[in-house]
């Protein structure tokens, strides 16, 4: 039973850790949403794998939902953004998108 | 059973009116959007709403419970920082209409009002939430309307290039944020704030992963009062968005960051039984107060050091607030409710002097159409009253008498002073001296350079003029009179601790 809750755990750090690994190294505006995504769903892992194997109540179960929804959400947002950066810019290459400078 | 749950719920309602208000009149406001068409009437119909919340919030007062079992305090502390964002939203809507930023578009306004109005909601609820998934969804709540006003003026670069670098390193702390959340339930195996306090003071554990899975969760927090190492966002932020929302951010938002943020700490780390103790005390030997004197001194030191050759006011103003979350930090180093109080007494005058200081800059940037401080020389000349009272803000904000600011200063720093963190005390008092020579120099240029421009005064309405009062004639008044705030501040320290 611990071995698997462990399994699990690794899995969800890994995705974590590729998560950030993708924001701080990818260009594209819509790579950097989809490693903001991968951060999420590594929450949704733990939550679930504590939930499942820790013999812990539902609430693991309804935080997972949560965050899912709230992702969705958060998505729908930022994806608007980078269409309105798209309009003024042409591209999405958050590199160049640098108006403002020290 | 059944019953119970019903009462409960029914009864909690009564304990959220003020929520409930901001709630309704977010939601009236899309509808009379839809049917008026008229910015004037979503604007009245925000203030109303605002000003209901706060009778709502008056008629509360010094309630000190727990609403929706344990997932949100209504407590004096958290009241506190209520009446902050209501004055701040209020001051915030009040600026909205004499923006010419926002209204000399072909862009219609309709959503505007009602995302400053989903913001406060966010921030309401974040001042009070007691459970890791209501941080989560309070923050963003409050997150999400944020990055939208960001972007507002989206036919502009600087602002849409704003509100992108807002939703990436917003998602990202975030993300951070909920992992470390995950973490911690795992370990304790509750989402609710007590319950994870309980389990910790009576149980064993893995000693790093709790000290981890807290720094993860104290990201997300540090992330909305932009303490270094996550500051980055600030001053592009800042920079680019609509001024209105500059201000908002800078007050109200960090408000509620650091109301969460004190909760977090204060029920999580903390034995309940010490909490009512001069000072707090720490379980498990993880050391916390640690931790933040170093967030507080990379904090102020940064954000005083560069924003030494800031040559953009907002930009500089942006600076200046990272530098400020770094002393109100030091108010939570000392863990003590003396440093509670100060860092209450020292926001409410942080609210005066820095709104003052954003509307006076916008109300510059309309007649003079910049925002660079080469551009403000002579400007004193042109428009000596706006440009006194931004002098006055600036002192203030230094920390100097006669002002608000100095006193707000003086209780931090004895806070700290009298619970031994002398080292602390010196960086802080150092930052205030560096601090005087970015903000003399917008101080120097309106009034010792180019004396005689030749440049005809500078017209200004009288209502801004007016609202600019309001909020100068405070920051002079409470640098003498500051008994009231006080004492309303040591009325407030008091964070509900549980059943």
């Amino acid at each position: 039973m611990t071995n698997e809750l462990t399994l699990y755990l690794i899995i969800g750090a890994i995705l974590f850790s590729l998560g950030v690994f993708g924001i701080i190294t990818r260009k594209n505006a819509i790579m950097v949403l989809m490693s903001m995504e991968l951060i999420l769903n590594s929450a949704n892992i733990n939550f679930i794998a504590f939930a499942k194997y820790g013999g812990m109540n539902l609430e693991g179960h309804i935080a997972a939902m949560f965050v899912i929804i709230l992702a969705a959400a958060e998505v729908a947002v930022a994806l608007a953004i980078v269409l309105n950066i798209y309009h003024n810019f042409r591209h999405v290459n958050i590199d160049e998108i640098s108006k403002m400078k020290e | 059973m059944y019953n119970a749950v019903v009462n409960e719920l029914i009864g909690s309602l009564g304990l959220i009116k003020p929520e409930l208000a901001l709630l309704v009149t977010f939601v009236v406001v899309i509808i009379a959007d839809l049917i008026f068409k008229n910015n004037k009437v979503n604007l009245g119909l925000s203030i109303l709403g605002t000003i209901v919340s706060g009778i709502f919030l008056i008629g509360m007062s010094g309630t000190n419970t727990s609403a929706f079992a344990n997932l949100i305090a209504v407590d004096p502390f958290s009241e506190f920082f209520k009446y902050l964002i209501l004055i701040s939203t209020l001051i915030v809507l009040v600026m909205s209409e004499f923006s010419e930023e926002l209204h000399n578009r072909d862009v219609w306004m309709g959503e505007y009002y009602m995302l400053v109005l989903g913001m406060a909601l966010g921030m309401f609820l974040l001042a009070g939430a007691t459970n890791l998934i209501m941080i989560y969804l309070a923050l963003e709540t409050m997150s999400m309307s944020s990055y939208i006003l960001s972007g507002y003026t989206k036919e502009i670069k600087r602002s849409s290039e704003a509100s992108l670098k807002y939703v990436i390193f917003g998602s990202l702390s975030s993300g951070i944020m909920i992992y470390g959340m995950s973490i911690l339930f795992g370990m304790t195996g509750s989402l609710d704030l007590y319950a994870i306090q309980s389990y910790l003071a009576a149980n064993g554990f893995f000693q790093p992963a709790i000290f981890i899975s807290g720094l993860m969760v104290i990201a997300g927090f540090a992330y909305k009062i932009s303490a270094v190492p996550f500051h980055f966002w600030t001053p592009d932020v800042y920079e680019g968005s609509p001024i209105t929302i500059t201000a908002y951010l800078s007050v109200a938002s960090k408000a509620a960051g650091f109301a969460v943020l004190v909760r977090f700490i204060k029920l999580t780390f903390f034995d309940a039984a010490g909490s009512s103790d001069e000072s707090w005390i720490m379980m498990n030997s993880i050391p916390w107060d640690m931790v933040l004197a170093v967030l507080a001194v990379a904090t102020m030191t940064l954000g005083n050091i560069v924003a030494l050759w800031q040559s953009n006011v907002k930009r500089m103003l942006a600076y200046s607030s990272i530098a400020h979350a770094g002393y109100l930090l030091m108010g939570i180093v000392v863990m003590t409710n003396t440093g509670l109080m100060s860092i209450l007494v020292y926001f409410f005058f942080y609210l005066l002097m820095n709104f003052g200081a954003f509307i006076v800059v916008m109300l510059f940037a309309h007649k003079i159409g910049s925002e660079e401080m080469d551009d403000y020389e002579g400007i004193g000349y042109q428009a000596p009253v706006l440009a006194s009272l931004l002098t006055l803000f600036l002192v203030s904000l230094t920390g100097l008498p006669p002002t608000a600011g100095f006193i707000g200063k003086l209780v931090l720093f004895g806070a700290v002073l009298d619970s031994g963190w002398y080292w602390l005390a010196v960086i802080g008092v150092l930052n205030s001296v560096v601090s005087l020579y970015y903000y003399a120099k917008v101080v120097r240029n309106m009034w010792l350079r180019k004396v005689d421009n030749g440049k005809g005064t500078l017209k200004f309405s009288i209502q801004s003029q007016a609202l600019v009062m309001v909020l100068g004639i405070p920051t002079l008044v409470f640098g003498l009179f500051f008994g009231p705030i006080m004492r309303w501040a040591e009325h407030s320290v008091r964070i509900f601790l549980g059943n």
